[in-house]
């Protein structure tokens, strides 16, 4: 029989919630990683056992853990279980959680500032992984989006990070600039029917496709209008807070900016507003029914200023028909006097039928539909903030 | 031995008790002991001080018989009492926010 397997990322530590396929009861495990940020925990599709999470503390820095048993048991990549204490080769370990960028004469040399909030230049320097993509075909292949903005891959398990600096480098890396979160590369989207294309988004820079797996990279924003920059119809500068596709239709994407919701049906190549009768387009999260391609979500924020639902009433919003035509979903979401933020990182779908909808607030509950979105219930109440959440659709 | 006591979350990150013990060769400085912790426990590395720079961490302090040490070169050799194994280090994840 089927199950599902939620992992959360949350302010004070990691959970992870697992279930049969009727999604009914739950187990609760965790706090893993007690006491430290998790921004993102995600399985491998190619090893589902494989478990990737970002653990970060502002004291501490960067941490990456892996489980290799589904998150019962976790480590730093290249420490491995059994092993922790006396490494026989010592120094050479713990590089699991070092991010440098490409500094070398070569390819590295332009890249050294950013635009900071007050417009003057800024030196890149790493602060966290906002995400961790692992590829959907290798288990020891994993990307991480970081703050500041740039893409990592490690071709190790996690050992190892290497920047796909042509990212960075591709022209427009001086111009872009924070958003309110940090200068964050926070969705990382493989091409499930082209290996060598990639989607990333960023903020605040925006939307970004290589088609040569990595090597080179080109802005995908045209179509997109950020009233707030100086030129809002800019190459680069938009504030992209989530991307999202479905598999089976790696052209057709759909974005949640920070105001607007669009879909793209080339690729990124070009951009149109699917806002429809939305009772807020601004937002963070969007992701697509597994069964349905044309089936999205979004959870409607009030504003860039307030950052809570509209009105008090918590509502997951869903299109049948690739965006435009709304109806808003509301049994067994709070209806009255909640002011809970849901972060783009913070919805996923399982791939059962129906499909299983998912997202977490940063009052701290995990909300699960069963059926495609119609109703909903907790899973859990009273977690930390909730950073992210993701699922695994296992057999 | 060299004693140092690290904060609550790098001993659960190290899997350790309260303090651990160090062989240093040599002068015993604050590089030489951050040194050995990291090759005794490298899931550490990175969490102190940077990996490229080996600057301290901005957070991170280090205190020894009553005094910090925070602030000193750290190729200055630690108080007697520490080479001596009769005064541990003290990493100190430093107090901010409110």
């Amino acid at each position: 029989m089927s199950k599902v397997r939620v992992l959360v990322g949350t302010r004070k530590g990691a959970f992870v919630l697992e279930a049969d396929g009727q999604r009914k009861k739950w187990n609760v495990s965790g706090p893993h990683f007690a006491g430290w940020e998790v921004y993102h925990v995600k399985g491998s599709p190619a090893h589902p056992e494989r478990l990737f999470a970002s653990q970060t503390s502002g004291w501490f820095g960067q941490i990456i853990q892996r489980s290799d048993d589904g998150g019962k048991t976790w480590h730093q990549p290249g420490t491995p279980p059994g092993e922790p204490q006396k490494p026989p080769s010592g120094i050479s370990k713990g590089e699991s959680n070092k991010f440098a960028y490409d500094a070398s004469p070569e390819t590295g040399k332009p890249l050294t500032t950013h635009q900071w909030y007050d417009g003057s230049q800024r030196p890149w320097e790493f602060k966290r992984v906002w995400h961790l993509e692992p590829s959907l075909g290798d288990p020891n292949t994993v990307y991480a989006g970081v703050e500041d903005a740039a893409l990592f891959r490690s071709t190790d398990g996690g050992e190892n990070w290497k920047e796909l600096s042509g990212l960075r480098g591709h022209g427009t890396g001086p111009r872009w600039q924070p958003g309110g979160g940090g200068l964050c590369l926070h969705t990382i989207i493989e091409d499930p029917k082209n290996p060598k294309r990639i989607f990333v988004a960023i903020s605040s820079a925006g939307a970004f496709r290589t088609d040569d797996a990595g090597t080179t990279w080109k802005p995908v924003n045209r179509g997109l209008r950020s009233d707030y920059i100086p030129d809002p119809n800019a190459e680069i500068g938009h504030c992209v807070h989530r991307i999202a596709l479905h598999p089976s239709r790696p052209n057709v994407l759909f974005m949640q900016k920070h105001w607007d919701v669009l879909r793209s049906d080339d690729a990124g190549d070009s951009w149109k507003e699917v806002s429809g009768n939305l009772p807020s387009d601004f937002g963070f999260v969007i992701d697509v029914n597994s069964n349905e391609p044309e089936t999205i979500y979004v959870v409607p924020i009030k504003s860039d200023s307030e950052h809570f639902p509209p009105d008090g009433k918590l509502r997951v919003y869903r299109s049948r028909s690739g965006g435009n035509e709304w109806e808003g979903l509301t049994k067994g979401l709070p209806q009255r006097d909640c002011y809970v933020n849901v972060l783009r990182d913070a919805m996923a779908v399982d791939s059962l039928d129906k499909c299983g909808v998912y997202f977490g607030t940063t009052g701290g509950q995990v909300y699960v539909s069963a059926d495609a979105g119609d109703t909903w219930e907790p899973i859990v109440r009273d977690l930390p903030p909730v950073l992210s959440v993701e699922v695994q659709t296992l057999q | 031995m060299i004693r140092v006591v690290l904060p609550y979350h790098l001993r659960t990150l190290a899997k350790v008790g309260n303090e651990v013990a160090l062989d240093v060769r040599g002068a015993v400085t604050q590089r030489a002991v951050l040194d050995a912790l990291e090759a005794a426990y490298p899931m550490l590395r990175g969490t102190i001080r940077d990996h490229t720079t080996r600057e301290r961490r901005a957070f991170i302090r280090f205190f020894a018989c009553q005094q910090d040490l925070s602030h000193e070169s750290p190729d200055a050799r630690l108080p007697d009492d520490v080479a001596a194994g009769k005064e541990p280090l003290l990493v100190i994840g430093a107090i901010a926010g409110g």
